[in-house]
Formats: C-alpha cells, sequence, structure tokens
C-alpha cells in the first residue's frame, strides 16, 4: 500500500458524506453524522500523509481535531435536543422559520 | 503468504468495510440503523490507522468516538423519537442532482491523486519502525513539548463544550418544588404573617 490507497480511501469517505447531506431531506441528525464522516476523511488524510512523510506533527493535529469534534458533537447534539423540544420535529423542511 | 500481501488484504477488507458503511449510514432509512453504521464505520477506519502504525489515535478514535460520542448519538435519537421517513418523501429530494455532483467530485479527486499530482506526492513504501518503537511515546513528546499551549487550549474548549451542552438542555419544570435561597433569606416578617386583633374566644374542645 502506498499514500495513495488511503487518500482514494478517504476521499471516496468524504464524497459520501457531501452527498448524504445533500440528499438527506429527513432529519438534522444524519446530517451531524455526515459532518462527523467527513472529519473521519480528514483525519484519515492527515494521518496517512504524517506517516508517509515521517512528521509526527500530523498525528497531534489530528488529536486536536478529535477533541474540538467531540466538543462540536455535544455541543450540536444539545442545540438538537432544545430545537426538538420547542418545534417537536426535526426534519430538514419543517425547520424553516428564518426563511421568511 | 508474504507479510505485504497479508496487510494488502487486510487494508482492501477494511477499506471496502469503511466505504460501504459509511454509504449504508447516509441512505439507511432508521436514524438508529445510520448511527449504528457509523460505528462501524469507526471500527473499520481504527483498522486502517493501526495498519499504518498510528496506534494511539486508532485507539484514541475507538475510546473517544465509539464510545463518548456515538453513544452520545445513540443517546439522543432514541430520546427524541423521530419519525421514520416515507420512501415518497426520499424520491422528491435533490438525490439525482447529490449523486452527480458527488461523482463528478469523486472523478475530480481520483484525477487529482491519479494523474495531476503524482509527481509531487510521495510514493515511497511506509517507513517500518524498528520493534521497540513506541508511537504513543513520540506523539507524547510532541504534544507535551512543542504543542503544550493548544493542549491546555482544548482542554479549555472541552470545558467550555460541558458548560454550554448544559446550559442549553436545562430548563426549569413547571411544578418544580426547589427552594430559592435569596428570596428565603430577602424575605420580611411583615410580609410573612399578619397580626390580627380580634376578641378571645372559648375552644371547643377545651373545658370553662
Amino acid at each position: 500500500m502506498s499514500l495513495q490507497h488511503y487518500l482514494i480511501v478517504s476521499s471516496m469517505l468524504f464524497v459520501i458524506s457531501m452527498a448524504g447531506i445533500f440528499v438527506n431531506r429527513r432529519n438534522v441528525l444524519v446530517v451531524l453524522m455526515s459532518i462527523e464522516l467527513m472529519l473521519l476523511a480528514v483525519n484519515t488524510n492527515l494521518i496517512a500523509f504524517s506517516k508517509y512523510l515521517d512528521d509526527v506533527q500530523g498525528q497531534v493535529f489530528v488529536f486536536f481535531i478529535l477533541t474540538v469534534a467531540a466538543a462540536e458533537a455535544a455541543i450540536g447534539l444539545a442545540i438538537l435536543v432544545v430545537l426538538f423540544r420547542n418545534k417537536k420535529t426535526l426534519e430538514v423542511k419543517e425547520i424553516n422559520e428564518l426563511e421568511g | 503468504m508474504s507479510p505485504e500481501l497479508f496487510q494488502q488484504i487486510i487494508f482492501y477488507v477494511f477499506a471496502t468495510f469503511t466505504v460501504g458503511s459509511a454509504m449504508a449510514v447516509v441512505s439507511v432509512k432508521n436514524t438508529i440503523y445510520s448511527a449504528l453504521f457509523l460505528v462501524l464505520c469507526f471500527f473499520n477506519t481504527a483498522v486502517l490507522w493501526l495498519l499504518i502504525e498510528a496506534e494511539f489515535l486508532a485507539i484514541t478514535l475507538v475510546l473517544v468516538y465509539v464510545g463518548a460520542v456515538m453513544v452520545l448519538f445513540l443517546f439522543v435519537v432514541m430520546m427524541l423519537d423521530v419519525k421514520q421517513a416515507k420512501a415518497s418523501q426520499l424520491k422528491q429530494s435533490y438525490t439525482k442532482a447529490a449523486l452527480l455532483i458527488a461523482a463528478a467530485m469523486l472523478v475530480e479527486l481520483l484525477m487529482l491523486f491519479g494523474y495531476k499530482l503524482s509527481g509531487q506526492i510521495p510514493t515511497n513504501e511506509l517507513i517500518r519502525q524498528e520493534q521497540g518503537y513506541s508511537n504513543v511515546a513520540e506523539v507524547g513528546m510532541e504534544l507535551f513539548t512543542k504543542y503544550v499551549y493548544p493542549f491546555e487550549i482544548a482542554a479549555v474548549i472541552l470545558l467550555v463544550a460541558i458548560v454550554a451542552a448544559i446550559m442549553l438542555t436545562m430548563r426549569k419544570r413547571p411544578g418544580n418544588k426547589q427552594m430559592d435561597a435569596s428570596k428565603q433569606i430577602n424575605i420580611n416578617p411583615s410580609e410573612r404573617i399578619r397580626v390580627v386583633s380580634m376578641k378571645a374566644e372559648k375552644g371547643q374542645g377545651e373545658d370553662s
């Protein structure tokens, strides 16, 4: 395996999750999951480059990304819970208060 | 079987599982199933990371993501009682346009990695470390010497996330009998009791 293999896998993951955000018209939860997948693809890229270039900084960066992503997931889910309490729905179509 | 071939087989098997479960995440109707497929995807990616000797981050991915974040996801999915999508609702969405855009982007990315950047991307095989090498020690040395300040900031970010999540989801229930200390202390005696002067009366149960 070379670096290319990892790049291809992570680009496929990224594209799949991007398509997931577009396709998804159901609920916001799946959109959040797609974002997590995107972050995973980016992390895979960073780790592959870090290993094949033999530079440990990439892995440190992935560590920070994981930290921030965990915080982001916690706050995002809290916002979702509050949203569901107020609007009784999580469908993307129904959440259009600001549209006017 | 040579070790290189074995590694390649492992890589292809787990890469296939990763991509397949990622597809399942975005296409399965039930939200709980898509969360579980995301867990599977994380596990397979952790194996891929292990294959290039990033052991610390692979374990961190399993512990932090599968152990904490995905449990939180599943908790929220089950708590919120999301209605299942109908098939007709799915069809009228932008599925075709989205697939077209995604396919175009994938082709572009593959072209980029395959042809355009083929001279610039390093093509060497992975430098395998010797036996006593510790990935945790290497990452830890870098983290606690050069990146100790960002490390502290990351801790503060986690604290902010905790406080924000608790503040967002906390609510006062209507029938709550909770005591308010400042109200209790600031009360005046005149607001509490009213002294009414009235004639003494003979009690019913008492002897005269």
